[in-house]
Formats: C-alpha cells, structure tokens, sequence
C-alpha cells in the first residue's frame, strides 16, 4: 500500500505527471461481485425516480421532434440571417460531451494509463449516448429531413455526388465514422463483462440475454489476445477521431466567411473546448454513480482530482482560444469582424458572452486547488458551469456571429422562442434515459480490467 | 361576437339558385358562425386543414384565405364562359394567329390612382393575367412603373373581392343579384319626384366616356347632381392654381431641362400625378459618367418636413416644420422678387442655403423647377406658380394645360354639400361609383350618418367594404383588368383600358356599365366606350385607329394642349390673407401611405409585406418623429400613443424617424381597417378619426400620450452607432467634384489585388450576364421589389413572420444614415451572382451551382434545407422557406408565373437574374440563329425601375450598356475585399452639392 502514492512508471510514458489513483479492494473477485452486484441487486428507488424523469423528458423531445417534422424547422425562431440556431448549438455541444469518452478510453489507453479503467466504460457509454442526440441534430436541422441520404455518396442514376468542397460533407463523414468506431470500440470492451454477468446470473433469460451479447467469450487466451490486440487498434483509430471529428465540425464554421467563424484557430479550439466539456461531464456522472452505487472505492477521488486536473487544462486551452479570437479580429482590420467583437461585449447578447467568460475561464481557476479538486460538491458545481459556459460558447459562436453579418442592413436578432428552449433542454431526455438503461443493464465499470488493475496491485505486478 | 350570429340567415337563394347554403355578410359574421368550422371542413378541406394547423384565429384565417373560400367555386370563367361577349382586343406586342402555349401574350391598358392613368403593359399566360409593367408608349410610365401599379395584379385575384350584389333588407343583407338590381334601379328612379333628388358620387374622374354619360344623365334628370370624393384629392393645387390664375389650371414640369430644382413639401417622383416620368425625366439628369464623358448633374434642395424618398436623394435638404415652409416659399418669393413674398425672420432655415437656392435658382433662370407637393398650402401653390414664372421656367420646364380632371373642384367642400343634403332629406337616391367615404370621408363630415337618411344607396366597389355595408345595395365591381374604360394622364393623353380577361364574375360590373344602367342603357362596356370614341373620331378609318389604340394603349395625338395662363393682379393680396403664419406646438402631418396609399389598397397583401421607403414598416403604419421629438414627448420607437388632434383621437405605434422634422409627428392615412395580423389594436390606427375637412393634411396642436407598446413589423433593424459605415462600407458616395478628381478614393477598388488559387471560369463564346445598380438614381421606391416579387412567385410570409425576421423579397432595398447628415442612402440588393461564391461552395449537395453564362442557379429540387449557403453568403440575399409559405388557394394561384417553380417548405431560394426571362430570349435568339442582343433581356426589376438605375446585360458584349457602365470608374461591387467577386457592381452614389454650402454637407 506505501506504493500507492509514489509515481509510477509505466511502459511508454517517460514520467508519470500524475500519481495513479486506484481501486482500493482487495480480493479479485469482489470487484465483479460488487459491479455486478449493481445489476442484479433490486431496482433502487433513485433509479426509477431518475428514469422516469428523463423518459418524460424523452417523450417531451419525440414531441418536439413530431411538431417539427409536421410544421416545419419554422417552429423555432431562427431567421434570415440567423439560419442556424439552437439544433446545431445542440449539435456541437453534444459532440462536445462525447470527447472525453473517446478521449479516456483511446488516448489514455496507448498512454498506459491505467487508472482510466474506472472511467472508461461509462464515459465510453456517455459518448455513444451523446453521439445519438448529437446525430439527430444535423437531420433535424434540414428543411427537408426526407432527402437527407443525398449527402452521402450513394450510387444513383443521375451520377449525383456530393460537394466535396462542402465542410458539411466532411462531417457527415467525420461523425459517421466516429460514431461507429465508438460503438465498436466500446463493445469490444464489453465482451468479457458481459461474460462475466451471464456467468454470474441464475436467471435464464438474463443468462441468454448476457450469453448472445457476450458472443461466446470463455475467457480463452486466445480470446484474452485478441481482445487485447483489438482494443490497442481500435484506440489507435479512435485517437486521430477526437481530434478530427471536431476539427471538422470547427471547419464548418472556419471555411465560411461569415463574421465570427472565419477563424483558422477554430478546429484545435473546438477539440479543446469538446475535450472540456467531455470532461465536465464525466465527473458529474462519475460523481453521480459513485455515490448511488457507493463505489467510491472503485471511481476514487484520485480518479476524479485526475479529470478535475483535465478540465482545467483544457478550460485554460479554451481561454486562450478567446484571447487569439480578440486578437485575430483586431489584427485582421476587418471591420465586421471588429464590430462582431464589440457587439459580444456590449451589445445584446453580451450577458450571454460574459456568463461564458466567467462559466469556462473564470470559475474553472479554482481547479488549481488541490483541496477544491478533490471537494465532490464544488468540483460537480463548477463542472455544472462549465457545461453551461461550453453551451453559451458555441452559442456565442454560431447564433450569435449570424445576427452581425457583413452587410449591417442585414443585422437582425435571435429571439429564442418556446420550441427553441424545447430543442434545447429535452434532448437531455434522451441522453439521461439511455444513460439509465445502461446502468440498469451493463456493468459500469469494466469489471475484467478493475480486476485486472487490482490483481497487479495485489500480486505486486 | 354570438351576436354577430343572428346576422346570418338561411338562405333559398344564392347565384340565383336555389341552395341551403349559409350566407353571410361579411368574413368576420362567417367567422363567428358556430358551424363555421364544420362548414369548412365540408366543403374546403384542404384550407379547414391549414386553420387548424396554422393557429390563426378564424378572423385572420378569413383575411388570408377568402380567396379559396369566396371564389373558389366560381373558378375562372371568365375565360371560359360561354356568353363570352364579341369584344375584340388587341394585343400589344405581338399578334400570334391563336394563343401559342407557353409563350405569354401581351397587352396594353391603363391603370389609375386618384383619376389619372398610367399606361401598363399586362402579361398573359394563356389567359391568366400575371403582371403588370409600365407602357414604353405611354407618357407617365415610360415603360417603368411604381409599387401599386405593380400590385394591382394581385387585386384581381384577391382573396376579399366582393362576389354578389347584395341588398340590404330588414334581416340584415342578402345575396341578390344583377337583374334585381336593375329591377330596384328603375323603381328608385321612377320614384324620384324630380332630378334633384339623385345624387352621383364618384372619386376623381378623368375618364371622357364616364364624363359623357355624366352629362347625359344630368340632362336626363335636371337638377341631379354629381359629386366627387377621394380622400388624396389635389384641392389644395386647385385652389393654389385659381388663386394663381383666377382659373383652375394642370401643371406639368419637363425635369429633364432642369438644372437646379427646388421642391417645397413635395414628394414629386413618387406621389403626384406623372411622378413616374418625373423621376425618369429627373434621374436622367443625374447619370454622370465620367467613363462617357458626362460630367455634369443637375442639383435637387428639398425643404419638408417628413421625409419622402424625393427628399433623401437631394443634394440638400432642409428640414422644417410644414408650417414653416409657406414661410419659407414667401422668402423664396421675396428674395426673388415676386409679389405675395414675405422676408421672414427666425432660425426656421440657414439663411446660407436660402441665399444659396437664390443665387442658384437665379444663376439657372429658365432652367429650373420650383415645384410643390399636392399638399402644400394653396398660398404655396400660388407663390411657386409666380415664381417660376418669375424665373422664366414657364414655357420651358414648366407646362400647364387646362384641367386633366372632367370637372375639378374642392372635392372636400363637394363632399359636405352632399352630406349636408343628405341629411336634410333631399336625397331619394345616391349612386356611388368606387371610393369608400364611409371610411375615409373627414372626421367633421357625417356621411356614414347620412347614408342612413337615404332611401336608395347603391355602391359599386371592389370590396364589400364600409361603404357597402352601410348602402341599401352593393354591386361588385370589375378590376380595371377586366373592365373597358377609359383614362387620362397627367398630361392629358388617353388610354382605353382595355380587358385582356373576362370578368372571374358573372356579378361583377363596370362604373360605365353602371353609369349606362342609370340612363336605361344596359349595354356591356365594350359597346359603350367603343361607341363614345367613334363618335369622337374624326377621320375615315375609325377601325384602325381603335385597334392602333388599344394596341399601343394610348390615343395619338391626345395629350392636352399647352396653355399660357396669366397671373392674376390679386395674387398678392390672396396670398398676404389666406397665409397662415408659423404656429406654435406640435404639428400633425397628415399622408398618404406608401403601401396602401388612401386605404384602398388595405386588402394587398404585397403592399403591406413591403417595407415602406425611409422607416422600413411593413403591415402597419406608424406616428413618425424625430429623435427629439420623442425625447420630449417621453416616447420610443413602438411605444403606442394616442394622438389628440382637433378634439379627435386615433392611436399608432411609435416610429423614431431619422432626419424627420423636430416639432412634428406624421401619420399616413389607409389603416385601421383591421388588417394584419394584430386586428383589434390595427382598428384604432386610422388618420381619418383626426382628419378634418379644414385640415386635412394636418396642423398644428396634436396632442401624444403614451398607452402601451405595440410590436412594428420592421425589415431592417436600426443599426446603432457602432454600425462600420466606413472604408467597407456597402455605400459608398462622394460629391461630383470628388468623383472627377480621384474616384479611387470612393471604390478603393485599387485595394483588389489580391490574387485567388482557384481556376476561372470561361465564358469565352456564352454570354456573361452581370448588373450595375446606379445608387445615384435610386430613390427607395421599391417598384423593384414587388416587380421581383410578383415576377418570381415570392410568397407573403405576414407580419409576424417578417417580426421573426423571415420575410421573402429576393431584393431588399437597404437604407443606410451618416451621421450628421440628412441623407439617406438606399441600396437594392439582389443576389451579387459571385464569380466565386461562397454559397457553391459549402452546399453539401451541389444544390447550387454555377453556370456556364455566370449565374449561381438554385436547384430547388435538389435542396435539402442545410441553410448553409445563407450562413456563408455575405451579402444576406438567400431566403429560406422556414414554413409553407406558398398559399395554394386555386384562385391566388393564377396569378403566378408559369415559368418559375414555386418552392415548397425547407427550401433556399434566392434572385436568379429572371433567368426564365433569359432562357425564353435565348430560345428567341436560336431560333434565328443570332445572340441575343443587348436590352433584349431585362430582369422584373430592371424594367419597373421608374429612374433606370438598374442596368442588366452581357459583359461578354464589349458593346453592351452594361459592360460600358462597368468601366466607369465610380463602379464598385460590395465586399470585394472577400473575394467573392460579385457579378452585381453599384455605382456610387454621387451628389452634387452647391460650393456655397460644401462645409454644411
């Protein structure tokens, strides 16, 4: 146990920069019995209230999405010049969430990372689910929903392809991909848990339930190495996807010429600020699950002093981003862009942009506080504002860029109106019911690697 | 409203046969009618469908859906019926043996505001009138033409034409017919004991067939009488002339021979009789291009008080209060000599720019305008007929002819004998022929009260409006596209109106049919004009001339002969008693509206979705004042007031007016009819509740509370201070002598030098289409805009949808202030066609692409609604169809045009430089075998532009106009500095402003 606060060298990584929380169990063993033990215990009490919360939430979005389909994307207040409003705020913001997922289990993993295990599956999990409600948004956002397939490459008698010049193009590509790489990744992962529940389980459809999932996994070496071997390829094709998939949603905005989006810094900005916002939200449901399950000797606060740490540096990232978005728009001499810049200090909306000034730059300065890290309450507050701060950012961005377009006779403004705050709020419905249903049903935590982790530490590697 | 109920009666009789079918008086008791919904839902489904979905109330439902409702039974049988009368017409352009399908057919007519006609140009589409251009031949057109000859098509088709004759009966009214009425007309008039007890009322009438059978029938019933009323009448240039002339006389002005022109309160390029041609005449002496070799501009002062689009194109302009510019047209006439004038003292005016307009008018003697607006005071009036006089403009630049009106009189002082007649019981029978006086008649003149005293009131009128309602009978009227008639211009010459359409309703009837019916004449139109002009004509091929007539649309050799009226010995003497001195107080500032003028056009919903010149207001109208004014009347910008004003009250909206007069508040007239979207609060904003007989287009002692907050339907929202009007600015202007010395300081087009990666297009062999838009000629009149909006099928969206920020014109007219300044700069903006656009290139679906003659062509079908290309386009031009805006009632839908689709729900759509318009001449051009010349092809809004500010042609051709404009050295295209390379350039607006006064402008 003396080990456990020394730094600890691993393979690939030259100093470890962070001392490497673990789970404190000890038998192998426990740690399957306790993370299984959260599916086939009885349902909580907290789980039914929480579900159906976000399942009226759920109902209240599909009837959103109904009124939308039937009338029209009139049916939020966007306008002529404002053509893109809260959807694709929406859109960026949840591809945001989905980050950290990504970014945990790829990137930490070739980093040797091992403490992210505790992480991992969850947060995995968590950018799936914001991948779904983000992929919703740039579907729903079209006129004309019914023809959207035309945006891929598809054979077709008119030899019709796409633009290839549009940055839209890109992402359909872009998020396509990323959204099934991360499914893959993610249940490649879950084999061997799955596994483990059917072999645990007495019930003989939960058994058979397990059993078709888990695709026949004995835990054979064999499987063991190929498991090992796809989890290394698929992180190594998941890297550059964090990076790419938000440098191309960045590109949608830096390509155009409008005022507000025409900034190169935009794609590194944007992975930042996504990474950031992952972050936020990794911890509040992190904290969530640890407390409901009382795992926090598996999720410890080491575990989350580490995501705090994340937040921080690329909430720092993020800030710098807004000193060169100043700096470019007084550098370029362009007047629009200047009059754009004032305008978000002062004009309207600056409420808005003063709130995200203080959400995603201001409050997160407390994070160089170790006591502040590792203080649950406060460190779930301030990653509460961050996710507003990482929301008004991309309003700010998009919305509001739009309003101040280069001809001034063609100024106007974005009132959100009630289907607006709709779009908004109840896709967290869909996010939340999904986030349920996996805990209800799949093991939170990779059991295999918990045990795996905790295995080494107790047979001193 | 249960009440309204009882208003509606079953009925046994409807179009003369027999049904059950609920009838009703008007939209608003359908409306109510418990089983309205039922009702629609059996026989509309479809439009029960949109009720329910589009969450309007039943009234506004009604508004916008009559169309279908009313009409949709009756279909379009004008074309097709089988009693179709023997009535030749000739078409205009060309004459196909038959109809040949797809291509349009075109015929010339009349169309006329306040008595005078402008010559217009109908397009058919086998059958279906779809446009209206101005008359090349004609004299007032000129071939261009104005909002509301632009939108007269759309009242053809309208949703809230009146359908049946109806009588009004102890039950309320019923559905009659047009053999009953003339069975009632014989028993009202067999009843008259004698001639004294029928009364005419007609508006302003220029027509010589209409004037005939007035005559006639006069000598049919002595003693009759015949009165005229319209609430934008021109009494006060009558009494301006008499007092002038000691006999009513027209004025005419050559603008195109002026040098220097000073107009007082006049806003004579948009709102006078032949403004079109004054505008055309007046802009011609502004086109300096110094690439040509024309280097001079005449020079335009304005003095008024609320700003007009006259008055924003001027050189100078010189605010003041209205009571302040008779003061200053008796400084005018003092300082340069003429009896009557007065020196004035006080700050009202710089005394630099009046010795300023002096020396010029003198320097120009014979070369200038003095001219004043239809409201103006007669003293006015009078003085500006001895000025120019004075000044030797008379002959020159100055015209004046007899009267152009049948009979002009003071149509106010007409008005109240009727009123007082009929009150007294005199009248037995009272015929009016279109105008709405229950309505629009002054607050002081009883006629709605009267009317009731009237045994026998028949109205004849489009709508089934206020005046309908409260006469005995109502007879639906023909549009002026399907009637035969006859008009004259502001000089006089004659058009026939000839119908290139059979009425949509076998109810409907013409005022000459209607006048013939009151001397027991029951012949069609057609005859009777016919009839009136052969008797007329003197020579031998009367067939000949008829057809050249109708065929051109005006009658050679008609225009009025030039007269020299004297100026009478009293003119001093009237002057110094009928002037009224400088008032104190706020002033009320009474107007026409510029979209729906008198109140006519209240049912146009083209005119209420465009924003009107200088505030930008669509559907409503608004009490406008300077920023002053509101600081101290404690008000803001759609604040809601009410207005006191002789005892009387009316409420508006708030508009803070740039460059507005301090001291004065204006309000137009037309409203309160309870249209748009807003019905209960719209009521209350009718002018006419202040408008008084002895002040009809204000005075002074208007009283402003503040009631509430009212939301205004803007296009263009004020753009505050921070606003980057600088180097990059969109509008770039500069005074003439700047222009001569260093137009690179105005277009900083030697800032372009940046060189782009991407490969250019060739266009080598093709055509390379392109437009210049001259902002020096361009007066914000948005004749452009509706002609691009009935041209291109553009949907109304309604007020709050154009609040959201939705609305759909696919040209806008910007309008840009300096600081301290009192210009205003308009701007058209149509898409820029870039050469390298930045809408092509982020559309995931190529559903815009460029073409080979340099056109960004939308494919509507192609389109799936991502909007990015409006995210990515700088200039703002594309508009997206965020719901279904397209109304698909049977009816309305004639009125488009078949050559371009019209786009449904989630789609972009943008200005396509009427491509169908050149692919039809290009097809034309093929055929023989030839390129399609230069001006063969002319978008919608190149060719309504009444100044020709818009230039549209092939840069391929080093010969075209086009190309020729773009080498002018004050071209310059907006935003260049993008690299987009837009198609559409503007030249500068240029200004000549007087030396004398270089340091004030």
């Amino acid at each position: 146990m003396l080990r456990q606060n020394k730094p600890r060298r691993s393979p690939g990584q030259s100093t470890a920069i962070t001392p490497v929380p673990q789970p404190t169990l000890g038998a192998p063993g426990s740690i399957t019995d306790k993370i299984s033990g959260t599916i086939f215990t009885g349902t909580p009490l907290w789980w039914w209230i929480g579900f159906l919360i976000s399942a009226s939430l759920l109902g209240v979005f599909m009837f959103t999405i109904g009124v939308l389909l039937w009338r029209g994307v009139g049916i939020w207040d966007i306008n002529n010049p404002v053509v893109w409003g809260f959807a694709i705020v929406n859109l960026v913001f949840w591809i945001g969430i989905g980050h950290a997922g990504t970014f945990i289990s790829a990137v930490l993993l070739l980093l040797r990372q091992h403490w992210r295990s505790a992480f991992s599956r969850f947060a995995e999990a968590m950018t799936l689910f914001a991948l779904a409600v983000a992929g919703l948004f740039p579907l729903l956002h079209l006129g004309r929903l019914q023809f959207a397939y035309w945006i891929f490459p598809y054979p077709n008698t008119l030899l019709l392809n796409p633009n290839w010049r549009s940055p839209l193009a890109w992402d359909a590509f872009a998020i396509t991909v990323y959204g099934l790489v991360s499914l893959m990744f993610w249940y490649i992962d879950l084999m061997p848990d799955l596994a483990a529940m059917r072999d645990k389980t007495d019930n003989w459809f939960l058994k058979a339930f397990y059993g078709a999932l888990s695709t026949g996994w004995r835990g054979d070496a064999e499987h063991w190495e190929r498991l090992h071997n796809a989890s290394y390829l698929f992180a190594a094709i998941a890297t550059p996807l964090v990076i790419s998939v938000h440098s191309v949603v960045g590109l949608d905005f830096a390509i155009a010429n409008t005022v507000g989006w025409h900034h190169t810094i935009f794609p590194p900005y944007f992975v930042a600020g996504a990474v950031f916002s992952g972050f936020a939200m990794v911890i509040i449901v992190g904290a969530g699950l640890r407390r409901a399950y009382g795992l926090q000797d598996i999720i410890t606060i080491d575990h989350m002093e580490n995501a705090a740490k994340f937040v921080l540096i690329t909430g720092l990232m993020v800030g710098y981003g807004y000193l060169m978005e100043y700096f470019t728009a007084w550098y370029l001499g362009h007047e629009g862009e200047w009059v754009l810049t004032v305008q978000r200090f002062i004009g309207p909306y600056a409420p808005f942009y003063w709130l995200m000034v203080i959400f995603n730059v201001v409050v997160i300065q407390a994070l160089w506080f170790k006591r502040i890290r590792r203080n649950i309450p406060l460190l779930v507050t301030i990653c509460l504002l961050v996710l507003v701060g990482m929301w008004l950012e991309r309003f700010v961005i998009i919305t509001m860029s739009l309003q101040y377009v280069h001809i001034p006779a063609g100024w106007d403004f974005f009132n959100a109106g009630i289907w607006d705050w709709l779009t908004l709020i109840s896709p967290f419905g869909l996010f939340f019911t999904l986030l349920f249903l996996f805990i209800r049903v799949l093991p939170i935590i990779p059991i295999y690697e918990t045990e795996l982790l905790a295995a080494e530490e107790a047979g001193g590697h | 409203m249960p009440n309204e109920v009882d208003h509606i009666e079953e009925s046994n009789m409807s179009n003369g046969k027999p049904s059950n079918e609920v009838i009703w008086r008007n939209n608003d008791e359908l409306a109510a009618h418990k089983d309205f919904e039922a009702f629609l839902k059996e026989k509309f489904p479809k439009e029960a469908a949109i009720l329910k979905g589009s969450g309007m109330g039943r009234r506004n439902f009604l508004k916008l859906m009559g169309a279908s409702l009313t009409l949709a039974g009756f279909g379009l049988q004008g074309c097709t019926t089988a009693d179709a009368p023997n009535e030749k017409i000739i078409p205009y352009v060309r004459t196909p043996e038959e109809v040949i399908p797809g291509r349009p057919v075109f015929f010339a007519s009349a169309v006329s505001l306040g008595g005078f006609a402008t010559g217009v140009i109908i397009e058919t589409h086998e059958g279906r009138p779809t446009r209206l251009d101005g008359n090349p031949e004609h004299p007032g057109s000129l071939g261009s033409s104005n909002p509301f000859v632009q939108a007269s098509i759309l009242e053809l088709y309208n949703p809230e034409r009146s359908v049946f004759v109806r009588q009004a009966d102890e039950n309320g009214n019923r559905i009659s017919s047009w053999e009953e009425f003339v069975a009632a007309v014989g028993d009202a008039l067999a009843r008259l004991e004698d001639g004294s007890q029928l009364r005419i009322l007609t508006e302003t009438v220029t027509s010589p067939t209409l004037a005939s059978q007035m005559e006639t029938l006069l000598e049919m019933y002595p003693g009759a009488s015949w009165h005229q009323y319209e609430p934008v009448a021109r009494d006060n240039v009558l009494a301006g002339a008499n007092m002038a002339f000691g006999e009513p006389a027209n004025t005419m002005y050559d603008f195109s021979s002026a040098q220097v022109v000073v107009s007082l309160d006049s806003d004579f390029m948009n709102a006078m009789p032949g403004s079109l041609r004054y505008a055309r005449d007046f802009m011609a002496g502004r086109k300096v291009r110094p690439g040509a070799g024309v280097t001079e501009m005449n020079r335009l002062y304005a003095v008024e008080s609320t700003p007009t689009p006259t008055g924003a194109v001027a050189d100078h302009r010189l605010t003041m209060r209205t009571s302040e510019v008779e003061a200053f047209a008796r400084a005018l006439a003092d300082a340069l000599g003429v009896e009557g004038g007065a020196a004035a003292s006080g700050d009202a005016w710089s005394s630099e720019a009046f010795d300023a307009i002096v020396a010029d008018l003198e320097a120009n003697a014979g070369a200038s305008v003095v001219v004043a607006g239809d409201e103006a005071s007669p003293v006015v009036h009078a003085l500006v007929h001895a000025i120019n006089a004075s000044l030797g403009n008379v002959g020159s630049t100055v015209m004046y002819t007899e009267p152009i009106e049948v009979s002009p009189i003071n149509q106010h002082e007409s008005l109240q004998t009727l009123v007082d007649d009929m009150a007294a019981g005199d009248v037995q029978a009272l015929f009016i022929m279109g105008g709405n006086p229950v309505y629009n008649a002054p607050a002081d003149i009883d006629f709605a009260g009267a009317l009731a005293n009237v045994p026998f009131s028949a109205h004849l009128a489009l709508y089934n409006d206020e005046t309908s309602l409260a006469s005995t009978w109502h007879v639906p009227e023909t549009h002026f596209i399907e009637q035969w008639g006859d008009a004259r211009a502001y000089d006089g010459t004659v058009s026939v109106i000839q119908p290139p359409i059979g009425p949509l309703l076998d109810t409907v009837r013409s005022p000459v049919e209607m006048m013939a019916l009151l001397t027991g004449d029951e012949r069609r139109s057609y005859d009777i004009v016919r009839e009136y002009w052969e008797a007329e004509f003197e020579g031998d091929d009367f067939n000949g001339a008829w057809r050249a007539t109708l065929h051109s649309g005006v009658l050679a050799d008609s225009a009025a002969e030039i007269i020299e009226p004297t100026l009478v010995g009293s003119l001093a003497d009237d002057v110094e008693s009928n002037a009224v001195g400088a008032s104190e107080g706020l002033e009320l500032v009474i107007r026409p509206d510029a979209a729906v003028w008198d109140g006519r056009f209240a049912a146009n919903a083209w005119l209420h979705e465009l924003p009107k010149p200088l505030t930008k207001i669509t559907w409503d109208m608004a009490a406008l004042m300077s920023a002053a004014t509101a600081d101290e009347l404690d008000v803001e910008s759609e604040d809601l007031v009410e207005l006191g004003f002789g005892g009387n009250t009316m409420m508006a909206p708030v508009y803070v007016m740039p460059t507005h007069a301090d001291g004065t508040v204006t309000v137009t007239l037309g409203y309160g009819r309870g249209i748009g979207a807003d019905i209960d609060a719209n009521m209350s904003f009718n002018a006419y509740d202040v408008r008084t007989s002895a002040a009809p287009w204000g005075g002074s002692g208007v009283t402003v509370t503040r009631r509430g907050r009212y939301d205004l339907a803007r296009s263009q929202i004020d753009i505050d201070e921070s606003s980057p009007i600088e180097t990059h600015s969109p509008v770039r202007h500069a005074p003439i002598s700047q222009l001569l010395a260093d137009p690179n300081e105005i277009t900083y087009n030697y800032l372009l030098t940046e060189p782009s990666l991407l490969p250019e297009y060739d266009y080598s062999g093709g055509y390379k289409w392109g437009m210049s838009i001259d902002l020096t000629s361009c007066m914000g009149c948005n004749a452009c805009v509706i002609a691009c909006q009935a041209e291109n099928n553009i949907p109304v969206v309604g007020k709050e949808q154009v609040i959201k920020g939705r609305e759909m014109h696919w040209l806008r007219i910007d309008e840009y202030h300096a600081e301290g300044e009192d210009q205003t700069y308009f701007q058209p903006v149509p898409c820029m066609q870039c050469e390298n656009a930045p809408c092509e290139q982020v559309c995931p679906v190529q559903a815009t692409v460029h073409s080979d003659e340099g056109i960004n062509q939308m494919v509507y079908n192609r389109c799936i609604g991502t909007r990015y290309c409006s995210a990515n386009c700088p200039y703002s031009v594309r508009k997206f169809n965020f719901l279904d805006y397209i109304d698909e009632s049977a009816l309305l839908a004639e009125q488009r045009n078949p050559n371009v689709s019209v786009r449904a729900r989630g789609i972009m759509e943008k200005c396509t430089y009427c491509v169908q318009r050149i692919k039809s001449a290009r097809i034309d051009a093929q055929v023989d075998n030839r390129r399609i010349s230069d001006g063969e092809v002319m978008p919608a809004c190149a060719v309504a532009c009444p100044t020709e500010a818009i230039i549209f042609g092939d840069l391929n051709d080093e010969n075209s106009r086009i190309a020729q404009i773009k080498q002018e050295p004050h071209d310059y295209g907006v935003l260049e500095e993008l690299g987009t390379v837009p198609r559409t350039t503007y030249l500068a607006r240029i200004t000549n402003p007087n030396d004398a006064l270089e340091e004030e402008a």
